[in-house]
């Protein structure tokens, strides 16, 4: 067997749990090796949680394959070394390997239903990491108790015995974590892992595992794109770019005193502090990631830098120490945060008449769905209008109906009651019967544009074909206004020529905006259409909604699950839970408070990066299944304001509390003024 | 130790203009990069050549009788010797693609056809439609295909190459209406379907112009895989008696001929069953690698 490459803590200093040194790792496309991290090297002291950052491909993921030694079969360590708890990791083979997974390397993914077998049952399923620890039968069992109940999962027995599709998304997580953390391993490592969880449930896992780690003494190693969850859950973080670390350091000081520009880049797309729309566009960071393998001679990021002069394109800087713990790799980091903003006049927003006909309004819309005999309720009375030019937020947990009420409002599905106005005008239930003047005015934008762009057609003729149908023009009059259009969401004419493969995640997204657009419709719905997509893009997303509907003065159906997005984007925004209206109001009273006891958990729920001991209102258990809603306020199973027995008996009605403001609570909007009071104080 | 690592190929130059029809030639080569492909490929082109231009390749005529001895083995004149009518048997089974070369292609063609229409068809409509339609399909798929193909000749009443053709093609149509029917399930999901109804487009556009490029991948593959099917059934259902008749030197019908004076004259039938197998072979070298190239 090849000699252990680790250095072993001869002098007696404490082992660190992983160091990673100057790692060279590439992936082999078609024949040619294409460098994928380079030369990153950092560590984790027991105990201590890491986290990496960085946008969609830069090598985080690929990072964690490398630590625990599944890589892909095209991937290959080129140089350098990986060691966990004193151990060399690269050299192992065979049996070694075996036992490095079986008791040293825990890792949990971003997707538990795919990470669970969804043919055994929880209880032999958690059992079986014991059992590969070499304990028998009965006692495996035992211990798999016990692992349950120690992520918080309230009645393990029961858990046990049910099917991994039986449980809600953040209950398989636990179970996930809850395996992960059987052979009580050196290093844990947790890849996106609450990336597709609610609010809600991701801070309750977030807690969960903040809340196990001051327990045991491993060493975490945090994957995320989310620097707010990074920031709430690492001490130290590593940011990477195109495969190399460009700053790292303690989590405070790295976001509060960032030294790169990537980073400095990074904190300023994301819509925070208030940021609205009709003030301070969005930062986005021009250009693109290198491609995979790429020579780079300079610095990586030189190219998107506006601080980038010949030294850096020429020669690559090293990862410098520029206070306490904190390295970046800049030559210019003094002068990081001076980073140039580009300079973007505010826009003037169409003002909103709200005497005028809303675009869109519809009054007490149900839709019921039969699913195995018993009636879901996914939609139970919801009203609002939407006037010209008005932006409304739609938020809930997955479940509470968002979807569906968009859906709605298409045409897509009839409703079972109540119906849709355009202008003023009933609209036919069903977008089949709806004239062509009917769905030109109402458009969608997708959350996956990958779906919703024909893989097959190029993007002029998705734009084309859409302009013809929609506005019935053809000919050359057709292109001269797919390239009018194509202009107005920074579209080029060579893209134009090119198959949506060929695109960028926010290039399919301006051409799936583009689409919605060619028949100038009155209101667009836009479902989720950036939580695919980076942070960088996702900026240059909104700042585009945002300029269409100052240019052509249309409305929006927001949904979102991000509140600081749908904060920065909406006027309005109406909450929705199990499928009724909670909360509907303008977007700055809803956020700031005083506002509804769920909307209350749905703000507190989210990890910020301006951090400050704000306290959680925890949600407890999940959301309630729509089949059989709880009596009286459906929300009163999970309430933290939970008042007594009125709220269990009857529902209270939406009823408008302040001018505009309308909220569904048994609690007068007063006492929820000064119950709420002291969070707000922290907020400010 | 030496460097055993294999040259690495020229990188590719990333020009992302061409890209569409890059992947086309991508997979062509790929293609042409397997050993099995390439020899099948060569197998099929030297039956095509011989079935266009059998004047070229037969040393006698296949079709006059009594033209040479009869009954002779296998020698150097003869080859693959002569038959009890006096022909060489080389120039028979070289002659002997024509029909088979004629009747499964165009079998095939009719269910791949057939099969993409219906199975877009049930796919995209769901419902009563697809319901009624796909237990005709699972009642087609459980006959045994051979039985059925007899019944039908036979309750038409003529046997000519086009009803051998189209008794197969429709046969097959059902596990092509299959295969591709599960590929328009999953293509229906996706939102740009949605987003063309959307603007109010017509249920033909959306399958015929929108859903079936996207399926065009199986729809190749299963073209390849049923061609090798269909040689064999057409070969059988001729072995029986149906399509072509002596003293037409197709393959089968030579088999159908000759395979009672097997012993001793091996050598009539020997030759027309090899030329059948490297036909079928062939087919399905060629399947294979479409497949591993189309579904990877």
């Amino acid at each position: 067997m090849t000699e252990v490459l680790a250095p072993t803590a001869a002098d007696g200093a404490e082992v660190r749990a992983l160091e990673v040194q100057d790692l060279e790792l590439v992936y082999k496309v078609r024949g040619v090796d294409r460098p994928v991290l380079r030369g990153v090297s950092f560590s984790i002291e027991r105990g201590r949680s890491y986290g990496l950052v960085g946008e969609s491909g830069c090598g985080k993921s690929t990072a964690a394959l490398g630590i625990v030694r599944y890589l892909p079969r095209n991937g290959r360590v080129t140089a350098g070394s990986i060691s966990v708890a004193g151990r060399g990791v690269l050299a192992l083979g065979g049996r070694g390997l075996r036992d490095y997974h079986a008791r040293t390397v825990s890792m949990v993914y971003q997707n538990p239903g795919a990470a669970l077998n969804p043919g055994l049952r929880v209880g032999p399923q958690v059992a079986e990491a014991f059992t590969v620890l070499g304990v028998a039968g009965k006692e495996a069992e035992e211990r798999a108790r016990e692992a349950l109940a120690r992520v918080q999962i309230a009645d393990p027995s029961s858990v046990m015995g049910r099917y991994p599709h039986q449980l809600s998304g953040g209950m398989q997580q636990r179970v996930v974590i809850a395996m992960a953390l059987a052979k009580d391993p050196a290093l844990l490592i947790l890849d996106e892992p609450t990336t597709g969880l609610d609010a809600t449930v991701e801070a309750e896992v977030l807690d969960l595992v903040a809340n196990l780690q001051a327990e045991i003494e491993t060493a975490v190693l945090f994957i995320s794109h989310n620097l707010g969850v990074i920031s709430k859950m690492c001490d130290h973080v590593g940011v990477l770019y195109a495969g190399r670390l460009v700053e790292e350091g303690p989590v405070e000081t790295v976001l509060q005193d960032p030294r790169h520009p990537y980073t400095v880049g990074l904190l300023r797309c994301i819509p925070r502090g208030g940021v609205r729309k009709d003030h301070g566009r969005l930062d986005t960071i021009p250009g693109f990631l290198p491609s995979l393998g790429a020579t780079i001679p300079g610095c990586v990021f030189a190219d998107r830098c506006a601080l980038a002069d010949d030294h850096c394109r020429g020669e690559e800087p090293d990862l410098e120490t520029v206070g306490p713990e904190h390295n970046a790799r800049c030559f210019h980091h003094t002068r990081a945060q001076e980073l140039p903003r580009e300079e973007r006049a505010d826009l003037t927003l169409p003002a909103i008449d709200r005497s005028a006909t809303p675009v869109l309004e519809f009054d007490d819309l149900g839709k019921v769905f039969q699913q195995h005999g018993s009636d879901i309720h996914a939609l139970v009375g919801v009203s609002a209008a939407i006037w010209p030019g008005e932006t409304l937020g739609l938020v809930g947990e997955s479940g509470s109906g968002k979807t569906t009420l968009a859906r709605t409002l298409l045409g897509i599905i009839g409703p079972s009651s109540g119906g849709v106005e355009l202008d003023g005008r009933t609209l036919p239930p069903r977008f089949q019967k709806r004239t062509k003047n009917d769905l030109r005015a109402l458009q969608i934008v997708y959350q996956n544009p990958d779906s919703a762009l024909n893989r097959r057609h190029s993007v002029r003729r998705i734009l084309t074909r859409s302009m013809q149908k929609l506005t019935g023009v053809g000919g050359s009059e057709a292109n001269a206004r797919v390239s009018a259009l194509a202009d107005r969401v920074r579209v080029t004419e060579r893209t134009l020529t090119q198959k949506p493969v060929q695109l960028s995640g926010g290039l399919k997204q301006r051409v799936a905006i583009a689409r919605a657009f060619a028949g100038e419709p009155k209101l667009v719905v836009c479902d989720e259409p950036t939580s695919a997509l980076d942070v960088s893009v996702q900026a240059a997303i909104l700042n585009l909604l945002v300029e269409l509907q100052a240019e052509q003065g249309v409305s929006y159906i927001f949904i979102s699950h991000d509140l600081g997005v749908v904060r920065y984007i909406s006027d309005r925004i109406a909450v929705l839970y199990l499928g009724r209206l909670q909360e509907l109001g303008p977007a700055d009273v809803v956020f700031d408070g005083p506002h509804h006891p769920y909307t209350e958990a749905l703000l507190s729920a989210v990890p910020t990066i301006d951090g400050g001991g704000r306290d959680r209102i925890k949600l407890e258990g999940d959301i309630p299944s729509a089949a059989e809603p709880p009596s009286g306020c459906v929300f009163h199973t999970r309430c933290p304001r939970f008042l007594g027995e009125i709220c269990k008996t009857e529902e209270p009605p939406l009823v408008e509390v302040e001018p505009n403001h309308s909220m569904r609570c048994h609690i007068p909007i007063e006492e929820l003024r000064r119950l709420q009071a002291r969070k707000a104080d922290v907020h400010a | 130790m030496t460097s055993l690592a294999a040259p690495e190929p020229t990188p590719i130059q990333e020009s992302a203009k061409s890209e569409a029809s890059a992947a086309r030639s991508e997979r062509l080569r790929l293609l042409l990069r397997m050993p099995t492909v390439i020899v099948g490929t060569v197998v099929i082109a030297f039956w095509i050549f011989c079935a266009l231009f059998p004047g070229i390749v037969c040393p006698y005529d296949p079709i006059f009788d009594n033209q040479l001895p009869v009954n002779e083995p296998p020698s150097l004149d003869f080859p693959f010797g002569t038959d009890t009518n006096g022909r060489d048997v080389f120039s028979r089974v070289l002659a002997g693609s024509r029909s088979v070369l004629l009747i499964a292609p165009a079998a095939t063609l009719i269910a791949t056809v057939l099969g993409t229409i219906l199975g877009l068809m049930t796919g995209f409509f769901r419902g009563i439609f697809d319901d009624v339609t796909s237990r005709v399909i699972d009642a087609i798929l459980s006959l045994p295909v051979i039985v059925t193909a007899i019944l039908i000749v036979t309750a038409v009443g003529s046997s000519s190459r086009w009803v051998v053709a189209l008794t197969i093609g429709l046969i097959m149509t059902a596990p092509i209406s299959r295969t591709v029917r599960a590929s328009v399930l999953a293509e229906a999901e996706l939102d740009y379907v949605q987003a063309a109804r959307l603007r109010g487009e017509r249920s033909p556009y959306i399958m015929f112009r929108e859903i079936l490029p996207n399926v065009l991948a199986p729809v190749v593959v299963e073209f390849t895989v049923r061609l090798g099917y269909a040689i064999f059934y057409v070969a059988t259902l001729t072995f029986i008696g149906f399509g072509v008749q002596p003293p037409s030197p197709d393959w089968a019908a030579q088999i159908n001929q000759y395979y009672t004076f097997i012993d001793p004259y091996w050598w009539m039938t020997l030759f027309p069953a090899l030329a059948i197998a490297s036909l079928v072979v062939s087919a399905n070298l060629v399947a294979d690698g479409v497949r591993e190239v189309y579904e990877r």
